[in-house]
């Protein structure tokens, strides 16, 4: 005697992007915060110091934000035109920016005045810096030219002008205080030594280089211009070590997570992608709602600051791990013993053991299955949280009943209410490609039951116009994707004749179109 | 010709054992149950079959104790003889020849030395009419009777034995059909005829489908076809008879029986339910899920055990409180064979589908079921009626680690549901567990499925007639959610957009022939090329297969126009054809052979040959009539050593084959069937112990001492009574008058290996020529023996009974005993 077998709910494959160990991470964020500025924000820094405040460059403004307030901390307003580049000292004591009136102002963070300002340049400054000996500025201009100041003299130091080009990117080496990278319009990334008046090292990006990274070990070098992340290989005189085309439009920030495992791009396109630094593949995916200027991560990845184009800031915080074992541990579940209460009972030498059957625990609608109350199991799968949540049971249980020739007395003899209930989950699922083939039949097997009450109820009557509708929208969409099959069959059919002319080893009984797909795939 | 007198074609197994009632046996032991032209005795106890009560020349068709002999039993046959058997040595004691075709018989304790049989109203033609006669009993007392005093009983009856019933212990003997409930009461000799009204609402549903008399009491239970169970009651007169009704079922009462003291009735049908009532009461207890349709129900005598039997070839034992105690399973059948017979090359175990939606294993060497695995895994409705998805196609990997299937369903003419499931075999639990399942893989049916040969690779190979071949590919799983493999569909290929008909892989894994319709397609399943395309119009493939060893170059192929063809693949062209209609062309794994089954005028021929020689090795014609459509070689345990050159392809496998009427056939040479005989000579089972696989050990232990002991009966029968008398005394004497444990312990050995020491000596010479390598055991063994036999003298002297010779070994042994003292021990005897 075999016990009852439960209804198979059939496991269908999750659609959408799996589930990897950086999707977990990378969206263990909370939702965005959104912060309005004057304009764009071109440039955001995080100080390297705790509480790792946050300098964001946006139109005539430096802010400087705390980690948790949506009020900035302080405010630079002393710029007579747009800002660029707020960077911050690698003592967080010192910030310093460029402006479209080509002056590079140098701030104590603390205070409001600039306390240096260093004229120079003939253009606007896109880009500072400041070296890794602290004592020095390094600034890039539209003029073409970079040019290297001291901060306790308030001098120029060197200017290069090998650029061609706007100068629009740069960074400088952490390990070595006189080496910087400059990037150009000119589509050359070009790296000074500042104990040289000449570059050093020239790279051709082939597109405006808009944003230029260095590795923390500076072995590799990545530049962003156009569409196109490259990475460099600098220990190898400038080599190209990968480009990548993740993008549709122009790449325009870098940043590396704290890790140095994770490589993030933001672009016009509005997304940022995260990518792995071994095999820069994109490995997660942000959206956002505006052109990205600015991506930055604070330490830890604490913190994801994205500015865009139209002057919002949206700033998202990591969970934190408390907040994530208190949501588990809100269910309460039976204590230890609970469990193995009388497991470990070793029965005496004389004792007469009985055998106890396993119970075997079965669903609400399986019960009701078992003793052939087929309506009541219909109805069970349709209550809220089930037809919700799980549509699959419903259908697998519809299914059943069909198997068991009974789905028509299960549908069979429902009220406005009830019938209004199955309608609502016909429109919400019949087109679901996974139920279509169960749910048109039990649609057919309801409209011919319930021919009779049409009319009736307005309620019922709206719906069922609703799920006709739904229909013959769907029709419309098969039939156009039947159109498109038929133009790629056509496709296949020009591209499978060509191969054979190629093949001479004799395709003359002609390969299908299906094979031919199979064996490019293959050959791919 | 070649010749083959000593090949034949022989039943093997896997018969029906649901045909008829079974029966209990008075003590419960046993269950007797008709099984084709046999009646097979099992152990209520141990599942095991004990006897196979063989004689009858034709079907049996019922078995009854005997009412005057409880360790009697008859048994009728269509072969037109009732036979007396003793179940319990499976002799057979009497055969009386009745002349007619036996369908039922029916006995009874107040009617001594009459049988009653259901036979045709006339003897000459298969008419649909049949009447109830007793036969009284010759007095004379040889072995084969013939008895020819018939006398009518009732006319116009039933065939089958469960629509009549004898009641109140023979008074009266009720029997229905159609409409017709038809009474005689044997003291007035008078028939009572009741009608029920043919339209009672829903048409004739309420024709009569089995009768059953209460033992005890005026009350006749009918079970009808719209499963509605009638009592009836005084009915010893035309007018006033009355009747209650009680309805479970929802389908025809297929079986109805009374407990022996009449508490209980049961019931059962389509259901698969057990439905016990109790008699006089509204109360009922029901088992359900008993696996499939029950056919019959019978009680043991004393009650205690029920015993249903099932349509899917099952008879379950039920303890009186309802529950399950023991299974008999026999070979499942179907109308059809859906699945091709496999051979699980794990346990050699025919594997084809047996209920439905389950996969059965067989042990052909073993004639019993191993095990059923479920495959469609859903709660089986048992129902009339009802479309019930089953497996359609399996195919087992070469090393018996997976297992494909392919269940579908079909309600209407476009709804159709297939499912292609994998299952990997789990070497801890040792079944076969669900690895991967597939829904709807072709868009129409299934054709043929394969799996490649090569030992590493894990290919699949579905074609539908949707028109594409896929092949199904073990990868990682691409959900990170789950560990593990799983199957995922690698290759699509089509040809011209015909429909692919059969699918096969080379030996070695490196080809696989699609046949599209008229062509046949060879691929690479390395890269998914297309080789080479061959075709012989006119005709559809129908069956393909490739050579093995030495033949691999060939590939062979059937069409529906009569042809075999064997093409060359090296030259690609045709190498032989002839007109032939195969309609089975299945290849030996084990050598070149191929073997053909043709159908011509109604009968099935056979063909054995190989690819490369243009004369078969072996023919039969008709092997047996109708088409076969499945076949199979099976791989033998050992194999054989025949010389002659018309049975040598059946050395090293076994082909089996399946008949239109489901029998299951496999052809025997001559050198086996002496074997057989051999063996069935050696297995004298000791009867009163039921066969537990444990028995079978221990028989085997003592059937190697049978021979030896043989050779000295007389000394054994003289001196065993001697030492089991002694070793029970000491067992019965309080054991505070018996000395210590360790001074016992040497006697009591002793004086079990008595008849041992005797025989010994005696069989020596014999002995050591088979095994001298174990000659310095045995030397031991003696000395220990005539160390042992000392207790054995002491006791045959205080008898009297002394062997009349001694040994000079004895002799010493007899002079140290005189040494020893063991009044303790006669003291102990004689108390």
């Amino acid at each position: 005697m075999a016990s009852f077998k439960p209804t198979r709910i059939p496991s269908y494959p999750k659609l959408g992007e799996k589930v990897t160990q950086d999707t977990l991470y990378w969206k263990n964020y909370k939702t965005p915060i959104q912060i309005k500025e004057f304009g764009a924000v071109t440039t955001i820094d995080f100080s390297p110091l705790s509480p790792y405040n946050c300098a964001v460059t946006a139109s005539t403004r430096i802010h400087i934000y705390g980690p948790y307030s949506q009020e900035p901390v302080k405010t630079f307003t002393r710029f007579k035109d747009t800002a660029y580049s707020g960077t911050f000292r690698s003592d967080g004591q010192l910030l310093v920016a460029g402006s479209e009136d080509s002056v590079v102002r140098l701030f104590d963070v603390s205070g409001r005045v600039a306390l240096r300002q260093f004229c120079g340049h003939s253009k606007a400054v896109h880009v500072t810096n400041f070296t890794s000996d602290r004592f020095r500025i390094f600034s890039g201009s539209d003029d073409y030219t970079c040019r290297l100041w001291d901060i306790p003299n308030s001098v120029e130091l060197v200017t290069y002008s090998e650029h061609t080009d706007y100068v629009r990117c740069g960074t400088t080496s952490k390990l070595n205080p006189d080496l910087f990278v400059t990037g150009s319009y000119d589509h050359t990334i070009k790296v000074f030594d500042a104990r040289t008046d000449k570059s050093v090292m020239t790279m051709d990006h082939s597109q405006p280089v808009e944003s230029v990274l260095l590795f923390p070990s500076e072995g590799l070098l990545v530049s962003a211009g156009g569409r196109y992340v490259k990475v460099w290989d600098l220990l190898k005189g400038g080599q190209a070590l990968v480009s990548l085309k993740n993008h549709h439009k122009t790449v325009t920030s870098l940043c590396l997570s704290s890790s140095g495992q994770r490589l993030l791009s933001g672009s016009l396109d509005r997304h940022v992608k995260v990518y792995n630094t071994t095999t820069y593949k994109v490995v997660h995916n942000f959206d956002y709602a505006a052109s990205i200027l600015s991506v930055a991560l604070a330490p830890e990845d604490a913190v994801l600051v994205v500015g865009m184009t139209n002057g919002i800031l949206s700033v998202k915080h990591r969970k934190s791990p408390e907040e994530k074992t208190e949501a588990l541990s809100k269910r309460r579940r039976p204590a230890y013993r609970v469990f193995v209460k009388g497991r470990n009972y070793a029965p005496k030498q004389d004792d007469f053991l009985v055998s106890k059957p396993v119970k075997t625990h079965l669903k609400k609608y399986d019960k009701q299955l078992k003793g052939f109350q087929v309506s009541k199991a219909l109805d069970t799968v349709l209550e809220p949280w089930i037809r919700m949540k799980t549509p699959e049971v419903t259908v697998a249980v519809m299914q059943e009943l069909n198997r068991r020739g009974t789905l028509k007395n299960a549908l069979a003899g429902r009220d406005e209410k009830g019938l209004s209930v199955l309608l609502s989950f016909l429109i919400s699922n019949v087109v679901d490609p996974r139920f279509a083939p169960v749910l048109v039949n039990v649609a057919e097997m309801i409209l011919d039951i319930y021919t009779q009450v049409v009319g009736q109820s307005p309620v019922v009557d709206k719906q069922i116009i609703k799920l006709q509708e739904l229909i013959e929208r769907e029709i419309d969409l098969q039939q156009e994707l039947v159109e498109v099959l038929g133009m790629l069959d056509t496709l296949f059919a020009t591209m499978t004749t060509k191969k054979e002319v190629a093949a001479p080893e004799g395709r003359a009984n002609g390969v299908p179109a299906t094979g031919a797909q199979g064996q490019s795939l293959q050959a791919s | 010709m070649v010749e083959h007198s000593e090949i034949r074609v022989v039943r093997c197994g896997g018969s029906k054992i649901n045909f008829r009632e079974p029966l209990i046996t008075l003590d419960s032991k046993f269950l007797l149950c008709a099984s084709g032209d046999s009646v097979k005795v099992y152990s209520t106890s141990t599942e095991e079959c004990i006897h196979i009560l063989q004689g009858h020349t034709d079907l049996v068709t019922g078995i009854v104790l005997n009412p005057a002999n409880h360790l009697q039993v008859y048994s009728c046959s269509l072969d037109g003889t009732v036979r007396l058997w003793d179940y319990t040595d499976g002799i057979l004691i009497k055969t009386l020849s009745i002349g007619y075709k036996i369908t039922a018989l029916f006995l009874s304790k107040k009617h001594e030395g009459v049988l009653f049989v259901i036979i045709p109203m006339a003897s000459d033609t298969d008419a649909e009419a049949f009447q109830l006669v007793a036969v009284h009993l010759p007095s004379s007392a040889g072995q084969e009777v013939e008895a020819r005093e018939l006398s009518s009983v009732l006319t116009d009856v039933s065939a089958m034995p469960r629509a009549t019933s004898f009641g109140r212990g023979g008074d009266y003997i009720a029997s229905a059909k159609g409409l017709q409930l038809s009474v005689y009461f044997f003291r007035k000799q008078k028939t009572f005829r009741f009608f029920l009204k043919a339209t009672d609402k829903k048409g004739a549903k309420n024709s009569f489908t089995c009768v059953c008399c209460h033992p005890k009491d005026d009350c006749i239970a009918t079970g009808h076809e719209d499963g509605k169970i009638r009592l009836w009651r005084n009915f010893n007169q035309k007018k006033e008879y009355t009747y209650s009704t009680q309805h479970w079922h929802h389908d025809a009462v297929s079986a109805l029986s009374f407990t022996p003291e009449g508490m209980n009735l049961l019931s059962g049908g389509i259901e698969s339910v057990l439905v016990l009532w109790r008699y006089g009461a509204e109360t009922k207890d029901l088992l359900p899920r008993l696996g499939a349709a029950i056919e019959h129900i019978s009680v043991s005598p004393d009650g205690t055990l029920y015993c249903t039997s099932h349509s899917d070839n099952k008879i379950t034992i039920i303890n009186s409180n309802l529950k399950v105690s023991a299974v008999i399973q026999g070979l499942v059948k179907g109308e059809d064979v859906k699945t091709d017979l496999m051979i699980d090359p794990r346990t050699k175990a025919l594997v084809l589908n047996g209920k439905p939606g389950h996969l059965q294993f067989y042990s052909l060497h073993h004639d019993k079921q191993l095990y059923n695995l479920d495959i469609v895994q859903q709660e089986y409705i048992h129902q009339s009626g009802l479309e019930q998805s089953d497996v359609v196609k399996a195919a087992l990997h070469a090393h018996g680690v997976w297992l494909a299937t392919i269940e579908e369903r079909r309600e209407k003419a476009l709804d159709l549901e297939t499912i292609l499931k994998l299952w990997a075999y789990n070497e801890q639990t040792q079944s076969f567990e669900l690895n991967t399942n597939i829904s709807s893989p072709h868009d129409d049916r299934v054709t043929a499925m394969c799996f490649s040969p090569s030992a590493d690779g894990t290919l699949l190979v579905t074609a539908g007639k949707d028109g594409h071949f896929k092949a199904w590919q073990l990868a990682e799983d691409w959900d990170s959610h789950r560990e593990g493999l799983s199957w995922s569909c690698d290759f699509v290929g089509s040809y011209h957009h015909l429909r692919p008909t059969n699918c096969c892989f080379s030996a070695d894994g490196s080809l696989l022939a699609v046949s599209f319709q008229e062509i046949i397609t060879v691929w690479s399943p390395d890269s998914w090329e297309l080789l080479l395309t061959l075709c012989q119009p006119p005709g559809d493939i129908r069956d393909l297969c490739f050579g093995r060893l030495s033949c691999s170059k060939y590939l062979l192929g059937t069409t529906s126009k009569n042809l075999l063809c064997c093409w060359n693949l090296l030259t690609c062209s045709l190498e032989w054809s002839t007109t032939v209609d195969v309609t089975v062309l299945q290849d030996d794994p084990l050598s070149e052979n191929i073997a053909a089954f043709s159908h011509a005028q109604g009968n099935t021929d056979l063909f054995v040959f190989k690819p490369s020689e243009p004369r078969p090795l072996y023919s039969q014609k008709a092997v047996c009539s109708g088409k076969v459509h499945r076949a199979v070689f099976a791989p033998r345990e050992s194999p054989l050593e025949s010389c002659e050159a018309g049975s040598q392809w059946l050395n090293r496998s076994q082909l089996y084959f399946v008949t239109e009427h489901m029998d299951l056939m496999t052809f025997s040479t001559k050198s086996e069937d002496d074997m057989i005989i051999a063996s069935s000579k050696q297995l004298v089972i000791d009867d009163s112990v039921a066969v537990t696989p444990f028995y079978l050990l221990l028989g085997k232990h003592r059937q190697q001492e049978k021979p030896s002991s043989l050779t000295n009966q007389m000394a054994a029968r003289v001196q065993l009574p001697q030492g089991s008398t002694a070793i029970r005394e000491l067992l019965h004497t309080p054991a505070h008058v018996l000395p210590s444990a360790s001074l016992l312990c040497a006697m009591f050995v002793s004086s079990l290996l008595i008849s041992n020491s005797a025989i010994r000596e005696v069989s020596e010479p014999k002995e050591e020529e088979m095994e001298s390598e174990a000659e310095e055991d045995q030397d031991s063994e003696e000395e220990m023996d005539s160390r042992d036999s000392r207790p054995v003298l002491t006791a045959q002297s205080s008898v009297g009974e002394l062997a009349p010779t001694l040994s000079k070994a004895q002799e010493r042994e007899l002079r140290k005993m005189r040494k020893t003292d063991y009044s303790w021990l006669s003291g102990a005897l004689h108390p």
